[in-house]
Formats: C-alpha cells, structure tokens, sequence
C-alpha cells in the first residue's frame, strides 16, 4: 500500500465514522421527539400530574 | 441558535483544516506524505482524552449532588468518547504501519490507550448489567472516577517509558510554524466539532431520560 494511500485511508475512515455518527444521532432525535410528544398527548389526556425528574 | 453557529464555525474550520493539511502545509522530510496523518492523529487523541476528564468532572458530580443532568453529561461523554478512542487506535494503527512496519505493537502508549477504550467499555457494562437505572449510573461513575487514573498514564507514556512511539515534540519547539499553525487550526476544528456532537448526544440523552420518566408516569 503507497504511503498516500494510507494518509487517505486515515482521513477517509475518520470521516466516514464521524459523519456516520452524526447521521445515528440526528435520526434517533427525530424519533426521540416524535415519541416525547406522543407521550405527553397521551398523559394530557390521562390528566397525569409531571414531576421534575431526579433519582 | 447557538447550536447553528457552533455547526457552521466546526464546518468552516474544518475545511480550513482539510485545506492546510493537504495543500498548505510542507511535507515532512523524514517520513515524508504519511506525516500528514499527525494532523488527524492528535485531535482524535486529545478528544479520547478530553472525554474522560469530562466524564470524571461529571462522575464527582453526579456521585456528590445526585442530580441526573450529570449523569446524563457523563454518559454522553462516554459514548462520543468512545468513538473518539477507538478513532485514535484505528489511526494509530494505519500511520504504525508504514512507519514501524506493524499494523500493532505493545508499546506504552498504544497500550494504554487500549486500555481507555476497555475502560470507556466497562463504563457502559456496569451500567448494562445494574438492576436499577440509578445504580447503574453510580457503577459508571464509580469506574469514571477510578478509570480517570489512565489519563495521566496516556498522556505521559512516552515521556516516563521508552517506546516506540515518539516522545512529544510540540511543546518544546519541535514543529515548524507552518506545521504548528496546521496543527493548532486541526485541533481547534475537532475540538469545536467534538463540542457540537456531544451537546447533541446531552439533548438526545434527556429526551430519553424524559421518555423513561413519562412511560413511568403512564402506568
């Protein structure tokens, strides 16, 4: 493997995995919305009492 | 707001950055065009690193004020710090190759390094095998606390043992300005693009905290 190849290979993996990453996480925000506001539609309707979360 | 312009000044520092390494920045003399691969080496082994130091800050935290922000902020931490790692090890590797002739070596530095990966890894074990979400988070704390012992361990490996990864040269006027000024442009682009990601990961956290509590609220 040429030395240039490896230079490509580097930046090449880093990117693929960083941009990978951040497609993982704006997809799975999108969702987490979705869900959060499907839940407080549900508990609106349920008349539940929302508590500030702590362990 | 503050997010969108944390993404479009990690945007435009990193073409600044892409541009320097490959067209600005001179080839080194001795191990010639895979030297360039420094400039992409040391921003994702200083982030692996940074990301322990927050996940510890947060860890004392968490484990003195039980308040699930912290948690939530070293979790985080973690999962971005752990991409970050194994980046640094799979780099690490790439440039070892044709340079030591060895895709791996048990030398100081690369083996501790691994071993921040394992860490990082039991950091999200203890939390998988805990009975109750809070004691899994004290578990992880626990080992964000413990496992912070490493980064000292990391950082100075070539400086207190003998290896074959190459002492730092950065600090003691090793570089040549154009080399420098590349590589603090390099560092600064992935410092800010690391901060836009793990703020994400924190809002993505809360959110999932957030569905837990409200599912709870609901049966």
């Amino acid at each position: 493997m040429e030395n240039a190849s490896y230079v490509f290979a580097a930046f090449a993996i880093v990117w693929a995995v960083l941009f990978g990453y951040v497609l993982l996480l704006f997809n799975r925000q999108r969702r987490l919305r979705q869900e959060i506001n499907s839940l407080k539609e549900m508990l609106k309707e349920k008349g539940t009492e929302q508590r500030p979360a702590h362990h | 707001m503050r997010r969108n312009v944390l993404f479009w000044l990690s945007l435009v520092l990193m073409m600044a950055a892409l541009y320097l390494v490959f067209v600005y920045v001179p080839t080194e003399k001795e191990m010639g065009i895979v030297q360039r691969i420094f400039y992409l080496m040391v921003p994702v082994g200083w982030l692996s690193l940074l990301s322990f130091l927050i996940i510890f800050i947060a860890s004392i935290f968490y484990l003195t004020k039980r308040e699930i922000k912290w948690d939530n902020l070293g979790y985080s931490a973690a999962e971005v710090g752990i991409v970050f790692t194994t980046l640094t090890l799979v780099v690490g590797s790439i440039w070892a190759k044709p340079v030591w002739g060895v895709w791996w070596t048990w030398e100081p530095r690369l083996t501790s390094t691994l071993v921040l990966w394992l860490i990082y890894l039991a950091y999200f074990i203890v939390r998988a095998f805990a009975t109750e979400e809070s004691r899994g988070a004290t578990f992880a704390a626990v080992v964000g606390i413990i496992g912070f012992i490493d980064i000292p361990i990391v950082a100075l490996a070539t400086t207190l043992w003998r290896g074959m990864h190459p002492a730092p040269i950065i600090f003691k006027g090793g570089l040549a300005p154009p080399m420098l000024f590349t590589l603090l442009v390099s560092l600064t682009a992935f410092t800010v693009f690391y901060f836009l990601l793990l703020r994400q990961r924190v809002s993505l956290r809360e959110a999932e905290v957030e569905i837990k509590r409200l599912k709870k609220l609901g049966d």
